[in-house]
């Protein structure tokens, strides 16, 4: 079976976003870019169940600018094989990215999307459930294993309360939470050896999708601040302070 | 126009996160209607019945909701979204699971999360683990919407007389199906409920230092949490999680005990009341949120809090 691994370029992880002066956005020129962590989760997934011999074939896509070839050599480097970027410079929201996933799966015909459960640049959260929905395929959300892939799969997802396992029909939408692995770093060979894998580079339009945004950002300002408070000596007054200046306890 | 709240239960209360997505419904203009979708659910829609300010139950009673299983419950709500100007859920993992099947099914753009109310079109909600928050306006016809429980605070349980209508099922999709639940039991309160939280982190060196910090949370009736980086290392399981992919807390005290305070961690914590951080590392970031920092070796104050609380 073909796996495809829908992956999202964001500003790194280990960055500290700063807001606009305009209140236009967040910046990010000449800010530091990389795969958004969940997605990387979901890439190297996808890598060990074909080195398991459980897919034959593993294609990374993208939505975005043209920089965001980047995150796709990223993903080849890691073991795709192959990848497609869908080059746009327009707003991407979730439920225009899964109509232009939902394209891309009925031309690629994978028996299974993994993906990141969330991007940490918008935090929506939504993409996955929505291509599962535009497909009719089961999905199988914030999932921290992965168990066989036959004519059903069993997934454990995290939820509130613990642990729930579910049974997929397949073909199914995953998405992956933090513990499900921990993704391998690309050798210098195998970053060399991305440099010649396939990259196809298609547009919304041929795709035939509107990217038209839904909603409208008025403004993106700084969260309120949080002052620092002061710091106790010992239990004895840490207890005393709370008990009698907050008087939380 | 009315909202349609959509309820998460145990089929015999409403979970406490609805009551907070009730509470934003309160905000907007219109009747709440409560949705209760479940298998036996006879008597939560009762109870649901009672909470104050909603109007109208909707109880959706058939074996196809008895797991929230999304790919059944998002036709429901398919069904009945026309009718409403809103739909809200809290952001759970619960909510965020059916959503945003449902927007996708509805062709409408889903509001993740939001903490704020600026009008009926027009929501604050954070992006990048909360370091910015954006005001957005949504053009859909109807809204779909979850709700940061911890920006909203919780309406009664009750005090409401709504009338309850049953509605029929929409069948079992055939995608999924449940297998088991791995649920932790605790006698101590639920995280995102509890009046006051102590977590641990990495500091805590170990799954089996934990009990130093449950017996503090035994004395101050509090729920224990942990941060990503103790999870990670397998100390606690992942429901333990306070953080931006974990569970979000506000309580009137959070006491974070070898804690560095990752961007990560605090997006789960800061809206917290009073902060305490002990932490052998005085340059760590955790107390540069802290009302209260204690720079200590953790195996010292944790037993030495213990007796000072008696």
């Amino acid at each position: 079976m073909k796996v495809l691994i829908p992956v999202k370029r964001v500003i790194d992880a280990n960055i500290k976003v700063r807001v606009k002066g305009d209140q236009s956005g967040v910046e990010t020129s000449n800010v530091k870019m990389a795969m958004n962590p969940f997605c990387e989760i979901a890439v190297e997934e996808a890598v060990r169940m074909k080195e398991s011999g459980a897919a034959e074939e593993v294609i990374a896509v993208t939505v975005g600018p043209s920089q965001s070839q980047e995150t796709l050599r990223t993903a080849l480097a890691m073991g795709a094989d192959r990848a497609i970027l869908i080059e746009t410079d327009e707003v991407l929201e979730p439920l225009s990215v899964a109509k232009l996933l939902k394209v891309v799966v009925g031309n690629e015909t994978p028996g299974m999307v993994i993906m990141g459960k969330q991007a940490i640049d918008g935090d929506n959260n939504q993409t996955g459930q929505m291509l599962a929905a535009l497909l009719g395929w089961s999905q199988g959300t914030f999932v921290s294993k992965i168990d066989g892939a036959g004519a059903t799969t069993n997934v454990t997802r995290e939820v509130d309360a613990g642990l729930e396992t579910v049974t997929l029909k397949m073909p199914a939408v995953v998405t992956v939470d933090l513990r499900l692995n921990e993704p391998r770093y690309a050798s210098l060979p195998n970053i060399m050896k991305a440099k010649k894998k396939p990259m196809e580079t298609v547009t919304p339009a041929d795709l035939g999708v509107d990217m038209t945004p839904r909603v409208t950002v008025l403004k993106v300002t700084e969260p309120p601040a949080r002052d620092a408070g002061v710091k106790v000596a010992d239990v004895a007054q840490l207890v005393d302070k709370l008990r009698n200046e907050a008087k939380v306890i | 126009m009315s909202i349609l709240v959509v309820a998460e239960h145990d089929k015999s209360t409403l979970a406490s996160a609805t009551y907070n997505a009730v509470a934003a419904a309160a905000q907007l203009s219109g009747d709440i209607h409560l949705l209760i979708a479940g298998s036996g659910t006879g008597s939560v829609a009762e109870a649901a019945a009672k909470t104050p300010g909603v109007t109208k139950v909707l109880n959706a009673d058939a074996a196809e909701y008895a797991h929230d299983i999304a790919e059944n419950i998002a036709p429901l709500l398919v069904q009945v979204a026309p009718g409403y100007s809103h739909v809200l859920a809290a952001a759970t993992t619960f909510g965020k699971n059916v959503m945003p099947r449902a927007a996708a099914l509805l062709d409408v753009q889903q509001i993740s999360e939001i903490s704020g109310i600026e009008s009926d079109d027009t929501f604050v909600r954070p992006v990048y683990a909360g370091n910015a928050m954006a005001t957005v306006q949504s053009s859909d016809s109807v809204k779909l919407i979850t709700v940061r429980t911890t920006a909203f605070e919780a309406v009664a349980a009750e005090g409401g007389s709504a009338e309850i209508e049953a509605i029929s099922g929409t069948g079992d999709a055939g995608l999924s199906t449940f297998v088991s639940q791995d649920i932790s039991q605790s006698d101590r309160p639920e995280l995102t409920t509890a009046r006051i939280v102590i977590s641990g982190g990495r500091g805590m060196k170990s799954g089996e230092n934990f009990p130093l910090l449950e017996s503090v949370a035994d004395k101050l009736n509090a729920a224990v949490g942990a941060s990503r980086a103790a999870v990670d290392a397998g100390y606690v399981s992942n429901d333990f999680q306070v953080g931006q992919t974990g569970k979000v807390v506000a309580p009137d005290l959070y006491i974070a005990v070898g804690i560095s305070g990752a961007i990560q961690h605090l997006a789960g914590m800061k809206d917290s009341k009073i902060i305490v951080a002990i932490n052998n590392d005085e340059e760590a970031p955790i107390f540069q949120v802290a009302d209260y920092g204690l720079v200590s070796d953790l195996f010292d104050a944790l037993p030495a809090l213990d007796k000072e609380l008696g």
